[in-house]
């Protein structure tokens, strides 16, 4: 059989499986479409927590971050990972407690004012909206890289899927999708890093085999080795510090309070039954995520290995020691064909040269060697995991099982998202402004048209992605932390912040993130507008646009606590719900709708 | 103080403890400290990249449990669990 045949019949298997899971969790109420009815195990709310947190780009470009960034992409990993410690201490438990839908809902009620609900229900819109703008154009590029059909066909299939499910069994639905799509993504993700991890160092656990020795001979550590590689041909050491300590410092410190405050992660730990299960449940999440983040350094070190390995195969700077260009190996030409490798032979003398040509040192050293610069013009870092299966000589099925592990991980971020989306539109403002009077077979209803209406807008959005695209995943990290987690935060922990103290901060996080954004990267993202030069010498304080949020929730958390000493504190029973949602007791009585 | 005072003032401390164990393991040791750290080897690991990629994970991991685990207790303590 082709792997062409494999792949299809692999990807439309598990398409097949969540299809038969929509069929069987349709959502029967409100409660149902927005929260699963609070019925899900912690372990498995774990698990679909995961896969809605994984994202295409977590699946597809992460280990080849990791590959070409070295150390520094430590930002990401603890970023994306530390913030569910905030989430477990911080927000989860208490907003379970409080029982209700949505997290507008809850700042609109501790708040006591349906322009707080209103404000937060626009953050939310705006940083799930450009975030699965993301996700969209993830959706199309794995249908047409595995599946071979072009990326608006590949685009309508993924939103075809999402539909079924999602309008079917909102939350409901969407959980035990995810659910199906963890097992999926995580098993497509870790079969080839296994391989690999033993076939250089002869240890199965791709985390023990990143710090193990390899098994060439040369009896060097695979970190050692490959930094020896990366400096051998002039490029910086990969396990050293590159960018500075205060912007590694900010990035992650941004990207852990951002990954607390994005609403489809929060609405989560709606879905468990107790209180104390939302506590454990984080835990589970951060455990099935940690699986896929810890791989991906392991991943990302070896591939690099691989790749530089094979291009450089004597000592550098020996007429024989690249590879000869009719020599490459079978996955290079597939992925050449891709467009994602491309060789172009400068020196005209039929063989690779991988190099960095930008180390001017290094570069005249090429020199004498006959280089004329890097001839490896494009070695796109999602070829990291892309090739990996290929690199190592595994079976079609694993090859396929990327493919539908890709794509899986595509899906379910996008319907978390559609689903926080739909529900904030649904609840937040149909429901609580514009149709006060409807009952719950009527919300139902419009919560499922809502999620109809939000998936066209979602694939418009992916088939006619704004300039923006690339920016996009920076300013919904950096305004889910300066508007989201400050504002949650206070009302759980201060009873004193009130309602005009969390407008203000919510609008000054938000105005802030965006204008210091805007500033550097032109306004609403329109190339050539932008006043400030992007780069470490122009930035304010040497702050990174992208690592602004942090900053941006500092703001927020002044101006509350400013703005609620000058005006009255929060009336008697705000104070009494605060009490409230302190103490698990009485959770299952918390609902009322 | 009220029993329940006396549950939420734990509860506060307990988190600061978690915390703080969370700061020096990523942002102390995975960033401020990873230059000297790394002069040190876990097998083929700098202890310094190693606490970057790998350690901070776990650690976050067994922090949630424990946080989770202590919590109940407290609940159970203070009559405060879900019935």
């Amino acid at each position: 059989m082709t792997l062409q045949a494999t792949t299809y019949i692999v990807v439309g298997l598990t398409f097949a499986i969540y299809i038969a899971i929509a069929v069987m969790a349709r959502a029967k109420s409100t409660s149902d479409f927005y929260v699963a009815g609070k019925g899900v195990h912690p372990v498995l709310n774990g698990m679909a927590t995961a896969a809605d947190w994984m994202s295409a780009a977590s699946f597809i470009s992460m280990a080849g971050l990791i590959a070409f960034m070295g150390y520094d992409a430590c930002a990401y990993l603890m970023g994306w990972t530390g913030g569910y410690v905030l989430l477990a201490m911080m927000l989860a438990p208490y907003l379970r407690k409080f029982g209700k839908f949505t997290v507008p809902e809850f700042i609109g009620d501790r708040y006591y004012s349906h322009g707080a609900r209103l404000v937060a229900v626009l953050c939310l819109i705006t940083c799930s909206i450009t975030y699965v703008i993301g996700q969209m154009k993830g959706i199309g590029v794995a249908f047409s890289r595995f599946l071979e059909v072009d990326f608006a066909t590949g685009l309508f299939c993924g939103m075809g899927i999402v539909f079924v499910y999602a309008v079917l069994g909102g939350m409901k639905g969407i959980t035990y999708t995810q659910i199906a799509q963890y097992c999926v993504l995580i098993f497509a993700y870790t079969v080839p890093a296994i391989f690999i991890g033993f076939q250089l160092t002869g240890n199965p656990i791709p985390q023990l085999a990143l710090g193990s020795t390899l098994t060439d001979g040369s009896s060097m550590h695979l970190l050692a080795k490959l930094n020896k590689i990366c400096v051998d041909l002039g490029f910086a050491e990969y396990t050293a510090q590159k960018w500075s300590t205060w912007n590694i410092f900010l990035l992650t410190f941004s990207l852990m309070v951002g990954t607390a405050g994005l609403p489809h992660v929060i609405i989560r730990f709606f879905t468990v039954p107790k209180v104390r299960d939302a506590r454990f449940s984080t835990g589970w999440a951060l455990v099935f995520i940690s699986i896929l983040y810890t791989t991906a350094p392991a991943v990302g070190a070896m591939a690099r290995t691989n790749l530089m390995n094979t291009i450089q195969i004597g000592p550098v700077g020996s007429p024989t020691g690249n590879l000869a260009y009719v020599d490459r190996p079978s996955w290079f030409t597939n992925w050449e064909k891709t467009g994602l490798l491309k060789w172009e032979d400068k020196n005209h003398d039929g063989r690779i040269q991988y190099y960095n040509d930008k180390n001017a040192a290094f570069a005249k050293k090429a020199e004498g060697f006959g280089w004329k610069g890097n001839e490896m013009v494009k070695v796109d870092r999602d070829i990291m995991v892309l090739a990996n299966p290929e690199i190592a000589n595994l079976p079609f099925w694993v090859i396929a099982l990327v493919a539908a592990g890709g794509i899986a991980a595509a899906l379910s971020t996008a319907a978390g998202l559609l689903l926080a989306i739909s529900s904030a539109v649904s609840h937040d403002v149909l429901k609580s402004v514009f149709m006060k009077h409807i009952d719950e077979k009527q919300e139902l209803l419009a919560s499922r048209i809502a999620m109809a209406v939000a998936i066209c807008v979602a694939g418009w959005l992916g088939l006619n992605p704004p300039g923006f695209a690339a920016q996009v995943v920076a300013l919904a990290f950096g305004l889910a932390a300066s508007s989201i987690f400050p504002v949650l935060m206070m009302g759980i922990f201060s009873k004193k912040v009130n309602r005009a103290g969390a407008i203000a901060g919510m609008l000054t996080g938000i105005g802030s993130t965006l204008l210091y954004i805007f500033l550097y990267k032109g306004w609403f993202f329109i190339k050539g507008t932008a006043p400030l030069i992007d780069n470490h010498a122009h930035w304010f304080l040497g702050i990174n646009p992208q690592s602004f949020g942090a900053v941006g929730a500092l703001l927020n958390f002044v101006v509350a606590f400013a703005v609620s000493s000058m005006t009255e504190p929060p009336p008697e029973h705000i104070q009494a719900l605060v009490e409230d949602i302190r103490v698990p007791k009485g959770a299952g009585t918390a609902v009322s709708h | 103080m009220t029993s329940g005072e006396l549950y939420w003032k734990k509860n506060l401390r307990l988190m600061i403890g978690c915390l703080i164990v969370w700061f020096i393991v990523s942002f102390g040791f995975g960033i401020l400290l990873v230059g000297p750290l790394n002069s040190i080897f876990l097998g083929g690991y700098p202890l310094g990249f190693w606490f970057a990629q790998q350690g901070s994970m776990y650690v976050f991991v067994i922090l949630i449990f424990f946080y989770a685990n202590t919590m109940t207790k407290y609940d159970r303590e203070f009559d405060v669990e879900e019935e």
